[in-house]
């Protein structure tokens, strides 16, 4: 492996219970890439995501980030060494409006002196964010709200964003729209690790892909090889893949 | 005072009514963060009233001077429970923490009792028995601060939870705990400041109870009742509901005390009660 890894995750087993979700499990996430985790319901994404942020601990195996051993930290010292998750099903605070989400973003100590600059990217990446600032973010459309979720998650100021299902149940134009922004906040410098069941979509969309069956990664390797390979063709698609 | 005048006990009602929110805030705000139903705040809140009256007798403090100590002892308290007792009955089970509520409950109530005795108490000061009128009509002074105790404390607190990072923090680990943790919230420690706040609360509320009406180490459970009353006519977890809650009991009392008699005053509050419960189950102002 290169040595700008920026997340080392090697050969962690990872529980729910007794219940055993992630089998001897190791990811490299390298520095400024937009990695995707691919596969099945129950196939681990999540697991892997929240075990990342700290919700849940390996039982065995390491997760290194910056060199660092971050496995048995809890959620808030994750996010403050700059890991951010964008959880799946949005998750946002219904209640409140859509600046409070945003400044609730930059709660971590190392975030909150950048609030202001980062509001402002934010809402360069996402006008519509600034347009209903003062809502309720309830009462935003399932794309606003996946918008906000991302932009609060850019407000921890992170290195890393883990970014859960962004397009379950939203509109191809806006799945689209989305894709741009992830695209431009790479750009940025920030590196991207995204969990989809789209595979199609989203081996155009990544650089790199590591595909999850069962708890385990059955597959890894640059997203466009992957499209070639006999295996994800037969498990994923019909027989035309990745052209289109 | 003729039986036709309902100014005064409508007065009477509004002005209790700050009291009556004054004591449900904390059990409101401790539902609306932890979704615990607090069965030990009437007694934290009778604890407040037996701390400014230890502090009067002992020290010679004036009761609202003495909140000045019995505040951030009650916080530190508050704390400790929440992260040595609730914390741990949390990651138990959801019933757990209500059983350790009710322990809480009974500990205060007999620490109480050895300490002062069953003797009932009063905050007496030198204002107690001073009024003020409006119109023709005089009203009890202490009336008039509960009042304002609990305008004073309800506004406080909703500033705190929409304008400080902190209660942001406690709003957002209310609305969603597992994001509220992915945004960088250590939400334990949230709980315990929502915790001890509550008991901040309760110590105010403590005070003025004791200035308005006589208490015994038993008084717990009907605070606990009232601040019941209130919640559920408010709404729980809304700091403005809670409030408007309070004021619309304390009419209810007073009013029906004034045309039903005294005997039935409580009567008609739980009768309203059923009836918002039956009716709008998440309260006037809730979500």
């Amino acid at each position: 492996m290169s040595d700008d890894v920026l997340l080392k995750i090697s050969n962690i087993d990872v529980f729910h219970g007794t219940f055993q979700a992630l089998w001897n499990v190791s990811v490299d996430i390298r520095q400024g890439e937009m990695l995707a985790l691919i596969g099945a319901n129950t196939s681990g994404k999540t697991t892997l995501l929240d075990t990342v942020s700290g919700l849940l601990h390996p039982a065995k195996g390491s997760i290194e980030f910056g060199g660092r051993d971050i496995g048995q930290l809890d959620p808030y010292q994750i996010v403050e060494l700059g890991i951010t998750q964008v959880p799946e099903g949005r998750r946002i605070f219904p209640d409140m409006s859509v600046q409070d989400n945003l400044v609730i973003g930059s709660y971590s100590k190392s975030a909150r002196s950048k609030k202001s600059e980062n509001i402002k990217k934010v809402y360069e990446h996402f006008p519509k964010l600034q347009e209903r600032r003062k809502q309720i973010a309830k009462t935003l459309s399932g794309g606003e709200q996946q918008m906000l979720a991302i932009g609060r998650g850019l407000m921890a100021d992170p290195k890393l964003m883990l970014i859960d299902e962004m397009s379950l149940g939203l509109a191809p134009i806006v799945i689209d729209e989305l894709f741009r922004a992830l695209k431009r906040i790479k750009e940025r410098g920030i590196t991207i690790l995204f969990v989809e069941q789209n595979v199609r979509r989203t081996l155009q969309e990544a650089d790199r892909a590591y595909i999850l069956e069962t708890g385990r990664v059955a597959l890894s390797g640059d997203a466009a090889q992957l499209c070639e390979e006999d295996q994800v063709k037969k498990a994923y698609f019909g027989v035309d893949v990745c052209g289109g | 005072m003729d039986s036709g005048d309902i100014i005064t006990p409508l007065v009477m009602g509004i002005l209790l009514g700050g009291l009556y929110a004054l004591i449900a805030l904390g059990l409101s705000m401790v539902f609306g963060v932890m979704r615990l139903i607090n069965l030990a705040h009437g007694d934290l809140v009778v604890l407040g009233s037996y701390a400014g009256y230890g502090l009067m007798t002992l020290l010679g403090l004036d009761p609202i001077v003495g909140l000045l100590i019995s505040i951030p002892l009650m916080f530190a308290l508050g704390f400790a429970i929440q992260k040595y007792l609730m914390g741990r009955a949390f990651a138990i089970s959801s019933e757990a923490p209500l059983i350790i509520a009710f322990g809480i409950s009974l500990v205060i109530q007999n620490a109480n009792q050895i300490l002062w005795t069953p003797l009932s108490r009063a905050l007496n000061t030198s204002y107690s028995n001073l009024s003020f009128s409006i119109g023709e009509r005089q009203f009890p002074l202490t009336y008039l601060l509960d009042f304002m105790a609990g305008i004073i404390i309800m506004l406080a607190l909703r500033e705190f939870l929409t304008r400080t990072y902190l209660g942001r923090a406690i709003t957002a680990a209310s609305q969603d705990n597992k994001a509220a943790q992915l945004m960088g919230i250590n939400t334990k420690r949230v709980y315990g400041y929502a915790f001890a706040i509550a008991m901040m609360s309760a110590a105010v509320a403590g005070v003025f109870l004791g200035m308005t009406f006589p208490f015994t180490p038993t008084s717990g459970v009907s605070f606990l009742t009232i601040a019941f009353g209130t919640v559920i006519i408010g709404g729980l977890g809304s700091m403005l509901g809670t409030f408007i809650g309070g004021i619309i009991l304390g009419i209810v009392q007073t009013l029906g005390g004034h045309f039903l008699g005294s005997a039935s005053q409580m009567l008609i509050v739980y009768v309203i009660v059923l009836v918002i419960l039956s009716v709008r189950p998440q309260g006037l102002f809730g979500r």
